[in-house]
């Protein structure tokens, strides 16, 4: 008593399982540079964010009657992951659990499940705690080891008690205000200068800016878009190990470098340059972590460099031109949208035809 | 006054939005295919009457008038359903008789007596015979519709399975068991009708 | 060094290279590369299906009891797309009935079971063509023809037919394939060390009766020893327009249209055989078969198979004669008990599981794979929801959209398959194997070109019930027409009679016959 089954009777080896712990691998660097800027808080943070989100998922299958074995299958806790690191470190706690829900309810479960949601979800769930909680989601805790901070950071993070207390009880446990723990991200800074008529050479000249220091991640931002060295490694992991392909983080990145060396050239005081734009907020998390979320990204070749292209254009449009000022996450999700349209328009070339 | 305005202006956009449909209704309409004919289309033509109405045609005309549910044709199973329902714009429906393996109307001949009462029956001309001859089922013709047999008065006229040969064989969606293997597992002679034994 | 770091990358993709798209490159387990090939025994009964090859189904020549000579042709092809079929040994005819043969179904075809006498006596009505290269080509082609010779690939296509001279289309490059990139399998590369010379002479046979100038046999880099073994033949032999190309070791390289697509750069258009492009492509195999048919005088009765896979203890590559069963080639390779053993009729990628076991080897048959029930991934595997991370669409080596794909054949869609390309599938499997998800692709595929095809089937018997029906109903309507003309006409006749005198007996006449009549037509 068998079923009928057809060849290939061989296979990769390749699981789902397998490519969602890869990239849960590859995220541990920036993981471990944001607990090395914020200390103890980052690890509560990814924990809970993670364990959030399987609980969430569990609950999901539960009450779907589908298998509960795929809260295994490590999609819900990349997801948790990749929205902790997109947080500023100084959220509530309450608030990332809020995400934590959006995120594989709103934005995965009711779409059907892992493979049949058309956005990313801890993009989506971001989107969320921004519209829901702006001041909280802009309010970047002062890091440790920065160096453009003459003065010691005001928190310190390496005691496990403040963090502690910190981390659920908000900085009034502290005796301290949200304002004096934190400060303004690069891009930020950038863009309330311009509102006030200063461009963006003398405002990075005035945050005492350093291209050595945002690579290596030395500066405020979400817990772990800031080290570019950290997302580099990860990212060319998950290139080797062909999770990925080159083609969305390449193109998404060198289009904003070309869109902003070319405004850069025509206008320098006022536009950004290049590599600033590069290094700034959360491009290579997610040009390598989120735009390559294999569900909500195109799966032609061609399709991908389009989305990429997209997403480039997007990103520095907002972040030039728009309200906000990092513009990542609504570049992915408006991308997210024209999936199908570029998958059904950048279908390969059949043989013979 | 300002809600006479919104009244007012709201029921203008209104009015020529209606002046415009109406007008496009008329210069773009679409001369469909009469529907009894589309419908046709998509039964299988056993003309079997298991509809309950005598033809393909005549429950196509059922259907189109409103009078036969889209779930009647028994031998066009699922697929024809959903047809008909995609056709009349209406919610499919459960097929309830299944057709089950296809089947073929054979004559034992020795026991014919030649009345040719099943060639009168046959809505196909698939029984080819001569008064008082041996008459015999043409199988490429023949629709499986049973109708021969009732009027058969010496019941020599049996429906038999459609043998499957190979050359017809189709893979079976993956997961679902295929009808053969379960069937002669251990003999490894197997019987089919165009075999040369 | 720097090629393989780009292709790490996924970066040889940027510009378009050698080569067909796609393919992947599984791991090649080819366990027998090293052993010798190893000529078998005759079992006590051959097993001949009447149809080895594509196309019609041979005709018998020969009845039950009567005596045959190893090479006598015993089924002679129907129509132009056949192939005949030749005694493997001498012995007697025993039953001409149904048996199972090597098909994923199960089912049967009508077989010839021969049972040998031991002799194996010749039949010597055929004589070689020795001087080949002075024969005319069509005398050569017929030869190839009559010894019922097919791609001996897994194909089976009718050889003569690919070898047409045609003056709107010549031959300019004939390929011989010996990528065999399917793992395991290792027939060919055994054939080409160890019968080099004369797989060389096939090789010219082919040049010579298609008249072509040059010849390129293709070897995937995996078998240096034979790139080695083909030049240093081609060398003694003093055969100048004949190279040996080394290809890259990646799967599906030896399917035809990806073979003629690394070699010459094009692509066989849609629906053309690869002649239309200039180009004949043979199996090594193949090469070897026309060899024996023109230089030996002797038809395709046997072949070199690879029995291999885990559950096999000795395994080899052997010569068999072709209707040996199954079961038997397997015990001579020490493997008797087959329970918990699934057989694969080819190689992993694209070959078939067995749901019988006694069946015949026949031409078709590349390899034997007994594999351990428990580690064959085709049964274990567990679908689950597709993430589309277009691994699928990377690998594809003919540019479709696997995942699409098999999401419209799933849910029935098969007009949007259509629209997909579904027939452009060669099914070879490289979309499944790198599935993350474990999707059964090529399943979903082959289930659905079924479908189709079975849709068309019952499309054109519904079309042709429908006007014998109508024919029908034209009839009996015309009938009743022409009965009622008649009736008419009677009454006319009688008519005038009825006028003048005897009213009243004409009148009840006429009653009596009118209602008779109805009676008759209501009946």
């Amino acid at each position: 008593m068998s079923l009928l089954i057809s060849s290939p009777h061989a296979h990769g080896g390749d699981s789902i399982r397998a490519n969602m712990l890869a990239v849960i691998l590859a995220l541990l660097p920036a993981a471990g540079v944001a607990t090395y800027l914020f200390g103890w808080l980052a690890v509560f943070l990814i924990l809970l964010c993670m364990l959030g989100c399987m609980a969430a998922e569990w609950g999901c299958l539960k009450l779907m009657k589908r298998p509960l074995s795929r809260v295994g299958d490590g999609s819900a806790a990349l997801t948790g992951l990749l929205l902790a690191l997109t947080l500023p470190a100084a959220i509530p706690w309450w608030m990332a659990l809020v995400g934590c829900v959006a995120a594989i309810v709103l934005a995965k479960q009711v779409y059907g499940g892992l493979g049949h949601n058309p956005f990313n979800p801890a993009l989506a769930a971001r989107v969320v705690l921004l519209i829901s909680f702006p001041l909280n989601m802009t309010s970047w805790l002062v890091p440790m080891h920065a160096p453009m901070l003459a003065a010691l950071p005001p928190v310190d993070l390496y005691n496990f008690g403040d963090c502690w207390s910190l981390f659920w009880f908000g900085p009034e446990a502290l005796g301290k205000g949200l304002d004096a723990i934190t400060m303004a991200s690069p891009l930020g800074h950038v863009k309330t200068e311009w509102s006030r008529g200063i461009g963006a050479i003398e405002a990075l000249r005035n945050y005492d800016y350093s291209y050595l220091d945002a690579f290596l991640g030395r500066e405020a931002g979400s817990l772990g878009e800031t080290s570019v060295l950290a997302l580099l490694i990860g990212g060319i992991y998950l290139l080797a190990r062909h999770t990925i392909t080159w083609h969305i983080p390449l193109s998404f990145i060198v289009t904003v470098y070309v869109l902003a060396a070319v405004f850069n050239a025509v206008n320098p005081e006022h536009f950004a340059p290049p590599l600033f734009h590069i290094l700034a907020g959360g491009l290579m998390l997610g040009a390598f972590f989120m735009a390559t979320d294999p569900v909500s990204s195109p799966v032609t070749p061609r399709g991908q460099l389009i989305f990429g292209i997209g997403c480039g254009i997007l990103t520095w449009s907002i972040r030039t031109f728009g309200g906000y000022p990092e513009g990542v996450m609504f570049s992915i999700l408006l991308m997210n949208c024209a999936v199908p349209l570029i998958d059904h328009y950048f279908r390969p070339r059949v043989y013979g035809k | 006054m300002n809600i006479l305005m919104a009244i007012l202006t709201l029921g203008g956009l209104a009015l020529i939005a209606s002046i415009v449909l109406a007008i496009a209704s008329r210069v773009f309409h679409v001369e469909g295919d009469p529907m009894i004919e589309r419908i046709d289309a998509v039964l299988p033509q056993t003309q079997c009457g298991q509809c309950g109405y005598p033809g393909c045609v005549p429950y196509a005309t059922a259907v189109a008038g409103g009078e036969a549910d889209v779930n009647q044709c028994v031998p066009g199973g699922e697929r024809a359903m959903l047809a008909i329902a995609d056709l009349m714009g209406v919610a499919p429906k459960e097929v309830e008789e299944d057709a089950g393996v296809p089947m073929l109307a054979f004559v034992r001949e020795d026991e014919c007596i030649g009345c040719t009462l099943c060639i009168k029956a046959c809505p196909v001309d698939a029984i080819i015979g001569a008064p008082k001859q041996y008459h015999t089922v043409i199988e490429d013709h023949c629709t499986g519709c049973t109708l021969c047999v009732e009027p058969c008065p010496v019941d020599c006229i049996d429906m038999v399975e459609k043998t499957q040969v190979l050359e017809e064989w189709t893979w079976s969606a993956p997961g679902k068991r295929p009808a053969l293997e379960n069937a002669n597992q251990n003999s490894d002679e197997v019987k089919h009708a165009s075999g040369t034994a | 060094m720097l090629p393989a770091l780009l292709k790490r990358f996924g970066l040889n993709q940027l510009w378009p290279t050698a080569g067909f798209p796609g393919g992947v490159h599984p791991v090649e387990h080819k366990i027998t590369a090293d052993s010798p090939i190893i000529e078998l025994p005759l079992p006590p009964q051959l097993i001949l299906p009447l149809k080895q090859h594509i196309g019609e189904i041979c005709a018998p020549l020969v009845e039950v009891g009567e005596h045959v000579l190893r090479g006598q042709k015993i089924a002679k092809s129907q129509g132009y797309v056949s192939a005949s079929v030749h005694a493997p040994t001498s012995g007697t005819v025993v039953a001409i009935q149904d048996h199972a043969i090597p098909h994923p179904s199960g089912m049967g075809r009508p077989c010839m079971m021969i049972e040998p006498d031991g002799k194996d006596t010749f039949d010597e009505s055929r004589p070689p063509i020795s001087d080949y290269r002075n024969a005319d080509p069509a005398e050569i082609r017929e030869r190839i023809r009559m010894s019922g010779i097919v791609g001996l690939g897994g194909a089976v296509f009718p050889t003569f037919i690919k070898m047409l001279r045609d003056q709107r289309n010549p031959v300019q490059m004939v390929i011989l394939n010996g990528a065999e990139c399917e793992p395991y399998l290792t027939c060919d590369h055994r054939v080409m060390l160890e019968h080099a010379a004369d797989v060389l002479r096939g090789m010219d046979v082919i040049m010579h009766a298609v008249n072509a100038k040059n010849g390129v046999i293709a070897i995937e880099d995996n078998k240096p020893d034979a790139i080695a073994v083909m030049r240093g033949a081609i060398e003694a032999a003093g055969m100048k327009d004949v190279e040996v190309r080394s290809l890259p070791t990646r799967y599906p390289q030896g399917g035809e249209k990806q073979l003629i697509q690394t070699l010459t750069g094009k692509q066989v258009p849609e629906g053309r055989l690869p002649l239309h492009i200039g180009v004949l492509c043979q199996n090594v195999g193949t090469a070897l078969a026309i060899h024996d048919a023109v230089c030996l005088g002797m038809p395709l009765i046997q072949r070199v198979v690879t029995v291999s896979g885990d559950a096999i203890p000795n395994p080899a590559n052997v010569r068999v004669r072709i209707g040996t069963p199954i079961p038997f080639v397997l015990a001579q390779c020490g493997l008797q008990d087959l329970s918990g053993v699934r057989l694969i009729h080819g190689g992993p990628m694209m070959g078939e599981r067995l749901p019988r076991t006694n069946v015949p080897l026949v031409k078709s048959t590349n390899g034997i794979l007994a594999m351990k029930r428990e580690a064959l991934y085709s049964e274990q595997a567990v679908e689950e929801p597709c993430i589309r991370c277009g691994h699928c669409v990377e690998v594809c080596p003919v540019g479709l959209v696997p995942n699409e794909l098999a999401w419209h054949c799933r849910n029935d869609q098969f007009d949007r398959g259509q629209e997909y390309n579904l027939f452009d599938c060669i099914e070879c499997g490289c979309c499944s194997y790198v599935c993350p998800s474990h999707i059964p692709l090529v399943h979903y595929f082959r289930y659905a070109k079924g479908q189709v095809a079975k849709i068309e089937k019952e499309r054109v018997f519904a079309e042709q019930s429908k006007v014998r029906s109508e024919a029908r109903d034209n009839r009996l309507a015309r009938e009743q027409a022409e009965r009622a003309a008649r009736r008419s006409k009677v009454r006319k006749q009688h008519a005038p009679a009825a006028d003048g005198v005897k009213k009243t007996a004409a009148d009840t006449k006429k009653a009596a016959t009118t209602t008779s009549k109805t009676e008759d037509d209501k009946a």
